[in-house]
């Protein structure tokens, strides 16, 4: 392996520890998102209870707040489709510099 | 509009599209309505000027490169997975990272601020995401301040002759935390505290957000330096185009 791959290889590994090791951590933990816990310190700050003065588009016509299921769903497709478009140019880029390379032979 | 023009506004309408599929309930976004309206006006103000550069910037790099336009699209899906990945951290709740910095080290801070409005404009219609009232305040701490900072943060490590990838590393997770500083700030003085004013507030959310991003800030300026690795090896001719090898960004 290259000393490139091997870097790249490290730096991966060490991303996906960093992420997974809380879990095993703080066993039972909730994991939620730290949105709630920031409308939580202000009205902590201001001594009475925000109220909100406007409403999500999204929860004005959906009537409420989306589904858990359909969120995770749309989290999925929006990762999808990131990776995709990476994926996809990066294996054009790939494959031209092979190509570039054998032409030059 | 030339054939270039149009298939760069299709490929940014894709992303911004895409860009709003971001799930509910994630932190950073200041959130629908939170913002008394004043604050949401001047913010937006703010924000206008730097879009505008953005705007230009970006026509620009594209008039001049005009095949940089697949790294900006990679810079623009990168943005799209990095924000789309709630990670575990560890103060037992969830968070995501920006990926502002790829943009801003590649293409310049400004060009990353038109990236990040269409990305929090479609949230925010569609997803219930940060909001259409925050949208100024929230543009101007994740597309305009955390890019500035990571770009400023990479040409100063650049100047002193830090490593190249140390310093894109550095610039990633500043950047990132830096947008939270800001959004923490911005709260703040919408919401100063009763006892301590401002500063006390401020202080307040940072603790909230804080220790939950500084893990992922590092996680992406893992990830960011990975993306570059991987386009110095093989997407070479574009990011010479960019000027990334002659000592930034034009």
């Amino acid at each position: 392996m290259s000393k490139t791959k091997k870097q790249v290889l490290i730096l991966l590994i060490v991303a996906v520890l960093i992420a997974v090791i809380p879990v095993f951590m703080l066993k039972g933990a909730e994991f939620g998102g730290s949105d709630d816990a920031g409308s939580v310190v202000v009205s902590d700050v201001t001594g009475t209870e925000y109220e909100a003065w406007a409403t999500p588009v999204a929860e004005i016509y959906l009537g409420g707040e989306i589904p858990g299921e359909l969120e995770s769903l749309l989290f999925c497709i929006q990762t999808g489709i990131g990776v995709g478009i990476i994926a996809f140019f990066m294996g054009k880029f790939v494959e031209r510099k092979k190509w570039t390379k054998e032409e030059k032979k | 509009m030339t054939i270039k023009e149009k298939r760069f506004v299709a490929i940014i309408a894709v992303f911004a599209l895409c860009f709003g599929f971001t799930p509910i309930g994630n932190a950073m976004h200041i959130m629908e309505g939170y913002l008394p309206l004043n604050f949401c006006i001047t913010w937006g103000i703010i924000c206008i000027p730097f879009l505008i550069v953005g705007y230009l910037s970006i026509k620009k790099t594209l008039a001049v490169n005009p095949r940089t336009i697949t790294i900006l699209a990679m810079a623009g899906a990168y943005i799209f997975v990095i924000s789309s990945l709630k990670i575990p951290s560890v103060t037992g709740s969830c968070s995501h990272m920006t990926g502002t910095g790829l943009g801003a080290i590649l293409f310049g801070p400004a060009a990353v601020s038109i990236l990040g409005i269409i990305v929090l404009l479609f949230q925010a219609i569609l997803l219930a995401h940060g909001g259409l009232t925050s949208l100024g305040a929230n543009t101007f701490s994740m597309a305009i301040a955390g890019p500035f900072v990571a770009y400023g943060i990479y040409i100063l490590c650049k100047r002193i002759k830090i490593n190249k990838h140390v310093s894109i590393f550095l610039a990633a997770a500043i950047g990132d935390l830096f947008t939270y500083c800001v959004t923490s700030f911005q709260l703040a003085i919408a919401f100063p505290s009763e006892t301590g004013g401002i500063g006390a507030s401020a202080l307040k959310f940072l603790a909230v957000f804080a220790p939950t991003q500084v893990p992922l800030a590092i996680i992406e300026g893992i990830l960011t330096v990975v993306i570059i690795i991987g386009l110095e090896t093989y997407a070479k001719p574009e990011l010479t185009d960019l000027g990334f090898f002659a000592g930034g960004v034009k």
